[in-house]
């Protein structure tokens, strides 16, 4: 008889759930009716180039036209969008943009002010606190052009972090960035999980899987494989995914 | 000497290009600058139309509001037009600004040949929203378009933040569930508002400079938005006074080149100072 701990863990609703999702940009289909239930801790979805594992994250959260539904903790986003935060590729904004380091991460703390007039103090202060827990308190009013590549990657995890969830969705953190940046998201993101969060990272470097996640999502425009790292991370389903070439270490 | 009547007029160019500042640098920020060349031009057949009505109902030809309406309309239907036209993505933004921008303007000038042949005075002075004529514009012209630059300028400044969110970052901005059509409308109707603000002092040709060069110039100086605004909004306002006393001194020259010509003064002396920064 399974105690009360077991039940309520499988009985609490997934941070992510898709069903049948389905995402096709000018006819052409970029993924194909996904079905999968997330699993809570730090899940690594990982694929070759198109595989559609950026759509994924895009179509969930309702920014890209898709067929199928998405569920955040049983609930539609609209729902819960407090405890769903999200990181973009860095490739996608223009870091020319006059801001500061603590602007864009202070934009994280809108939805808990008004809507008119400026920011209140104790939200920038959290913000400054979120850059602080990325190593970047000293560059807070730095404009963000003028931060380095990975700099301007831990910019976007603090936002993420100021958000405050408990499901954070991100888009290749760790793609190409410097050598701290990498200590520094893969701390933050054990950091989370020992708060009991959830990750979902789309990501490319497949030597950091087993050493760092719980689960796989491997996609190749539709599921190839999934579930934990040592039942579904294997050369098989890699294989499958990257067209059967050895793709450890390499393939984004 | 200025006088009275001229100092108002100053004022209200002054105003409008503040806003247009404003506006024009969450406009260039979000990538809708060339918006408000279409706008200006589409103006064109509200303004004959709104005349000819006028008149027909036996109204005073010359007066202001009723024509700034029917700028905003057209203006508003050629926006409604260039989102059906590149809704689909067969055709960029780019080609069907062009598109609604020349279709409206022709329909205009037709509008006002037409408007010439017929009898009264509907069409007296209605060329001057062609180019411009500050010196034309009586005191109550001047005070309402200044008047409704004004408000666009304070609707901004209070969107500010979720302007900026959504300037800088849509995708993160819907995911959070920021109302961003809401938004992008808002800036829209901004954007239309201050360019028939602007219509008969600065003209539909050269709207669109009033709005994008002072934000330009603020661009290459600002590390941050609220000394861009802050900026675009100061150099918008000397371009509109410069221009406006320019054309009360030398009256064959438009007022929308006069302000033109000033601002990229400004843009130039911005450009220097920005390499020198090394921004």
């Amino acid at each position: 008889m399974p105690d009360g701990a077991t039940l309520r863990t499988a009985a609490a609703p997934a941070p992510l759930a898709v069903t049948g999702l389905t995402v096709r940009y000018g006819g052409r289909p970029a993924l194909s009716d996904v079905t999968w239930r997330a699993a809570p801790g730090l899940t690594a979805i990982l694929g070759p180039n198109g595989a559609g594992k950026s759509t994924l994250l895009k179509a969930a959260l309702g920014l890209v036209p898709a067929e199928g539904e998405a569920r955040f903790f049983g609930a539609p986003l609209e729902a819960v969008r407090a405890r769903v935060a999200y990181l973009p590729q860095r490739a996608s904004v223009d870091w020319s943009f006059p801001a500061s380091a603590l602007d864009v991460v202070a934009m994280a703390r809108l939805p808990r002010a008004r809507w008119f007039g400026a920011l209140p103090r104790r939200e920038r202060e959290a913000a400054r606190a979120a850059l602080a827990a990325v190593g970047l308190a000293d560059v807070a009013e730095r404009q963000i052009g003028r931060l380095s590549g990975g700099q301007q990657q831990r910019v976007f995890l603090a936002r993420a972090l100021a958000q405050e969830a408990e499901l954070f969705l991100m888009d290749e953190p760790l793609a190409a960035v410097d050598a701290v940046t990498e200590e520094t998201i893969l701390g933050v993101l054990h950091g989370l999980a020992a708060q009991g969060k959830s990750v979902l990272m789309v990501h490319h470097d497949l030597s950091l899987v087993q050493a760092h996640f719980d689960h796989v999502l491997i996609l190749a425009g539709r599921v190839v494989a999934a579930g934990p790292v040592a039942e579904a991370f294997t050369d098989a389903a890699i294989a499958a995914a990257f067209g059967g070439l050895p793709g450890r270490g390499r393939g984004a | 000497m200025i006088g009275h009547n001229t100092l108002i007029v100053l004022l209200g160019c002054a105003a409008l290009g503040l806003a247009a500042g404003v506006v024009g640098s969450f406009a260039l920020l979000r990538g809708r600058a060339l918006l408000a060349d279409a706008v200006g031009h589409a103006a064109l057949p509200g303004v004959v139309a709104a005349s000819l009505i006028v008149a027909a109902l036996g109204g005073e030809a010359r007066a202001l509001a009723p024509l700034l309406l029917g700028a905003a309309v057209t203006g508003w239907l050629g926006l409604l037009a260039l989102r059906r036209l590149t809704a689909s993505g067969r055709i960029r933004p780019d080609a069907g600004i062009a598109v609604v921008l020349s279709a409206f303007y022709a329909l205009g000038t037709v509008g006002l040949s037409v408007a010439q042949t017929l009898p009264g005075a509907a069409q007296a002075g209605l060329t001057h929203f062609i180019l411009g004529q500050a010196a034309t514009m009586t005191e109550a012209d001047a005070l309402l378009a200044g008047a409704l630059a004004l408000g666009c300028a304070a609707v901004a400044g209070l969107l500010f933040q979720p302007l900026r969110a959504l300037c800088f970052d849509e995708a993160f901005a819907r995911a959070q569930g920021l109302p961003v059509r809401a938004l992008d409308l808002a800036l829209l109707a901004l954007l239309l508002a201050v360019c028939v603000a602007g219509l008969p002092a600065v003209g539909l040709i050269l709207v669109v400079a009033l709005l994008v060069v002072p934000a330009a110039a603020a661009r290459m100086l600002a590390a941050r938005l609220p000394a861009m605004l802050a900026l675009a909004g100061l150099f918008g306002a000397l371009a509109g006074a410069a221009g406006a006393l320019a054309s009360t001194r030398l009256p064959e020259v438009p007022t929308g080149a006069a302000v033109v010509l000033s601002g990229l003064v400004i843009f130039g002396l911005a450009a220097l100072a920005g390499r020198r920064r090394g921004a």
